[in-house]
């Protein structure tokens, strides 16, 4: 890593990029105010009348929350869906591990929420960097998200007087988020899975496990079908459809330590964008502020503690360097650091929103400490703690909310959170970037739709808290299957298609002929090794904090880990069995693919928004400062080949209904 | 600070459903004790993959114990010898330098092993197809307090509900039987309001699913109860019976 790099020849590659844009972006945002956007288009929209529905396939790939909802919501209207996923059952999705909450607009605290409330924390949290139509239209639904999910029997908390229980998250002023214990993530997703489940039984819907896409099949300029491999007899096997559907989840595990589950990956997003759609924002991803401290080297992953920690919680690192220094030293203990030498960084720099601030700038707060000759355990570490919350409520209430929480981390840390404070840092969370859609959910390739947290849309530079699965839900429950029609009603003549189409054996053969290719390198490394060496170029170049020159090398070193993996993989086993090692070489050559473009797409941005924080661009007293003038827009990569530059199209933001402002959260 | 261990593992190797299986035994060193125990198998697979050979097969995703994929059966029990706690949860502190540790498959005639310590459990997504919902279509719910639950009933719904269908409890019981994953996806409907108009079609179907699906029956040993990593209580079995029965009675 301390190897000089030139950056002379990777700057004029990429610095003057934008000259190439030409093209301009159809969003396809319908006219009119804001708030009846959504309306108009619903009522304006064209339908598929019960009769041709049936005879119309949708392959949707993904069963997560957005994946599962849409299957089963276009099972329910009529058409025939094939939903394919690569773990054992569509239940394990990783929506399944999200904790807190999801959001809405109910306004059951009477706390002075709104539609508007919801959609203008929604914008201003991602930075003015989201599409005003889209927002509006995902608070609009999220209403609707509650109704249909307690209709269903997920078992929200509630009060004593059997109404529905609220709680808050960060950048939010009001209690707005409705949650099933730490576990709403799983509620939500097994809402899903019985409404997917009964289509199953009735024929609309089939299910196919074990099942990897890789690559998505073009006939005629529209999406029409995928091939995917079958992770238990390593055959690869050809579906066709008159629409294709993506729901394939974040890029997140690019950096390799992420609190994703193992198998989630951005390969689906890479085939698509080599097929044509348009890749977005990338640079937008969000390192989520409480998690716990990475242990050592053979950690494989990162585990979350829910924001709704920031509740009761209170964060703080010494005051004092050597205070600090004797914690790590093992000479000092937390608890013996008096009140007045505590540095509650987050109080003290956002009085407003406190311990509650949004992601972003929780963790970059955490960084900046660390960084500084603060933090604690191995240095990289800053505490959360319940001491305050216990002096005030008690254990007992303490326990009753977070229970479940101390108890994760006690058996994770060794350490016991009621005793002394928690310990945590940022990781990897979740990627607000990804492919490109329209107001419709279709990507630049006609018949390619993407949904949830695979696709750019909703939460610009930065998610909020519990708005991931407002998001997932509202596409796949409540948007898709409205827009989907509008593409779908003229494919009504369109016969069933079969997979005899040359196009599918032309894209068989290229998958046949990447996976012989990594078969074949029978070098040293396994995929494992190589990916750990990539997460520590991302996590050290592009991560929380980024600059001109670390982005510069970034793309450097990315190369070298790339000759690596062409030069130097071991993928022991056969390629037609069941084969862990060849899904883990697949799926990191798209990482290698990803993680340039996430590199290239912050470094063309040259200003700092949400968690995209480019250490050039920042205030006097530290924050991101934003350039509206030059970079109020949509980045959208157009692939131009394996050893070609990409193409930058740029959409323009318009905030017609918020003000755009510098965010504040401290007074 | 950084604690390392020794072990023994007796791992269980398998090519695929027909064909015979035998245990293998690795030696392990330098395991740190704050490792999970999925990376002290990831730690093997790395050795075994530097040696050419090919690693051990087992189902993980989440690594947080939420998702159910992970199914080790270890030291003779489902998700090893911590209560309350999947398999990927299990951390290496809870083991000793030297120990031998033996990790199995789920054992069951429904659950097929793939490969290795993977096995098949499409069997739970069969039965959840053939009744574990409401029958109600996106759209047109009515306003989500218009019904008031109470909160006792809300919490036993949700305890209930916790349920990750990892299938430990089918490889905990003697007889194979999936009586308490039916009976806590019953349970959940059985309680609340939503569940009431398909409440004894749904008992029905789901018992007479599982029973076609080659599950044992149940004899109250309770194994499955005390081997449940989401400790879903045994008294969800009990109110099964009551809703068999007196779907029974309605035919």
């Amino acid at each position: 890593m301390d190897k000089m790099i030139d950056s002379t020849p990777i700057m004029k590659d990429y610095a003057d990029m934008e000259s190439v844009a030409t093209t301009t972006i159809d969003s396809k945002i319908p006219e009119g105010p804001v708030a009846e956007k959504w309306t108009n288009y619903k009522a304006h929209q064209k339908l598929v009348n019960p009769a041709n529905k049936r005879n119309l396939d949708i392959i949707v790939v993904g069963t997560g929350l957005a994946g599962a909802s849409a299957a089963s919501t276009l099972g329910e209207m009529g058409f025939n869906v094939l939903n394919f996923c690569i773990q054992d059952s569509p239940r394990r999705a990783h929506s399944i591990a999200a904790q807190g909450g999801v959001n809405a607009a109910k306004n059951y605290q009477n706390d002075g929420d709104s539609i508007y409330r919801l959609f203008y924390d929604t914008v201003k949290g991602g930075d003015f960097r989201s599409r005003e139509a889209n927002v509006y239209r995902l608070a609009e639904v999220s209403n609707n998200i509650i109704d249909q999910c307690v209709a269903q029997g997920v078992p929200f908390a509630r009060e004593y007087g059997g109404l529905l229980a609220n709680r808050s998250f960060g950048g939010a002023q009001v209690s707005r988020t409705f949650y099933a214990k730490g576990q709403t993530g799983q509620q939500l997703l097994l809402g899903a899975y019985s409404s997917l489940n009964r289509q199953i039984e009735k024929g609309t819907v089939k299910s196919f496990n074990r099942r990897e896409m890789l690559d998505v099949v073009i006939i005629d300029g529209r999406a029409r079908g995928i091939i995917v491999r079958n992770l238990v007899t390593g055959e690869i096997e050809r579906y066709a459809a008159h629409a294709v559907v993506l729901a394939t989840g974040g890029y997140g595990r690019a950096f390799f330590l992420s609190t994703n589950a193992m198998g989630c990956n951005g390969s689906a997003a890479i085939q698509a964008f080599r097929k044509g759609a348009y890749l977005s924002n990338l640079a937008f991803t969000q390192i989520h502020p409480t998690c716990i401290p990475v242990h050592g080297e053979d950690q494989s992953k990162l585990t979350l503690m829910s924001e709704s920690l920031r509740n009761d919680g209170r964060i703080w690192v010494p005051k004092k360097k050597e205070d600090a220094e004797a914690i790590r030293a093992g000479k000092k203990k937390p608890t013996e650091i008096p009140d007045e030498d505590r540095d509650f960084y987050l109080e003290r720099r956002y009085p407003a929103f406190g311990n509650l601030c949004p992601r972003d700038i929780a963790s970059r707060a955490a960084k900046e400490r660390c960084d500084a000759g603060y933090g604690v355990g191995t240095g990289n570490a800053v505490y959360l703690d319940f001491k305050y919350a216990i002096e005030r409520l008690g254990e007992d209430v303490v326990r009753d909310r977070y229970g479940n929480l101390f108890e994760m981390y006690e058996m994770i840390s060794d350490d016991n959170p009621y005793e002394t404070p928690m310990m945590i840092f940022p990781a990897s969370h979740y990627t607000m970037g990804g492919i490109w859609v329209d107001y419709e959910l279709q990507t630049s390739i006609k018949g390619l739709f993407a949904i949830g947290e695979c696709n750019f849309s909703d939460h610009g530079a930065n998610r909020l808290g519990a708005s991931a699965l407002m998001q997932g839900l509202a596409d796949g429950y409540f948007v898709l299957p409205y827009t989907m029609q509008n593409y779908l009603s003229d494919q009504i003549k369109v016969p069933h298609f079969t997979t005899d189409a040359p196009e599918f054996d032309q894209a068989e053969a290229d998958v046949r002929a990447r996976i012989e290719k990594l078969m074949n390198i029978k070098g040293t490394k396994s995929p494992d090794e190589i990916h750990k060496r990539l997460g520590r170029v991302m996590w050290d170049l592009v991560g929380m904090g980024r600059t001109l020159d670390s982005l510069v090398k970034a793309l450097a070193e990315l190369e070298e880990v790339r000759k690596e993996f062409y030069s130097d993989l071991r993928v022991v086993g056969k390629a037609d069995d069941l084969n862990t090692e060849l899904e883990k070489a697949l799926r990191l050559e798209d990482f290698l693919e990803m993680s340039k473009m996430m590199a290239i797409d912050a470094l063309h941005r040259n200003e700092s928004c949400g968690a995209h924080f480019r250490e050039e661009y920042q205030t006097a007293d530290g924050e991101a400062a934003r350039n509206d003038e030059e970079y109020m827009y949509v980045s959208c990569w157009k692939y131009n080949g394996e050893n070609e530059k990409p193409t930058l199209y740029k959409e323009p933001l318009k905030y017609e209904a918020i003000e755009v402002q510098t965010r504040n959260y401290k007074s | 600070m950084e604690k390392t261990i020794n072990v023994n593992l007796k791992i269980w190797r398998q090519r695929g459903p027909k064909e015979p299986g035998q245990f293998k035994t690795y030696q392990l060193d330098k395991v740190s004790t704050d490792s999970s125990f999925l990376e002290m198998l990831d730690m093997l697979n790395q050795q075994l993959v530097e040696k050419g050979e090919e690693p051990v097969v087992f189902d993980n995703d989440c690594r947080e114990g939420i998702c159910g994929m992970c199914s080790l059966y270890i030291n003779g029990h489902p998700h090893g010898p911590v209560q309350g706690i999947t398999t990927c949860q299990l951390h290496m502190r809870k083991f000793k330098d030297g120990d031998t540790i033996t990790i199995e498959p789920w054992r069951s005639a429904a659950f097929p092993v793939i490969r290795d310590l993977t096995v098949d459990r499409n069997a739970f997504d069969k039965i959840q197809q053939a009744g574990g919902y409401t029958s109600v279509n996106c759209g047109g719910a009515p306003d989500a307090n218009a019904m008031p639950i109470s909160k006792e009933v809300a919490d036993i719904a949700m305890d209930s509900a916790t349920c990750i269908g990892c299938g430990a409890c089918v490889a905990a019981c003697k007889n194979g039987s999936a009586m308490l994953f039916v009976s806590a996806k019953v349970s959940q409907f059985a309680l609340l309001p939503q569940g009431q108009v398909e409440r004894a079609r749904r008992a029905r179907a789901m018992v007479k699913r599982m029973d076609e699906l080659g599950f044992g029956n149940c004899t109250n040993t309770g194994a499955c109860a005390a081997e449940c990593p989401k400790n879903v209580p045994l008294s969800n079995i009990a109110r099964l019976n009551r809703e068999f029965i007196k779907a029974k009675f309605q035919d």
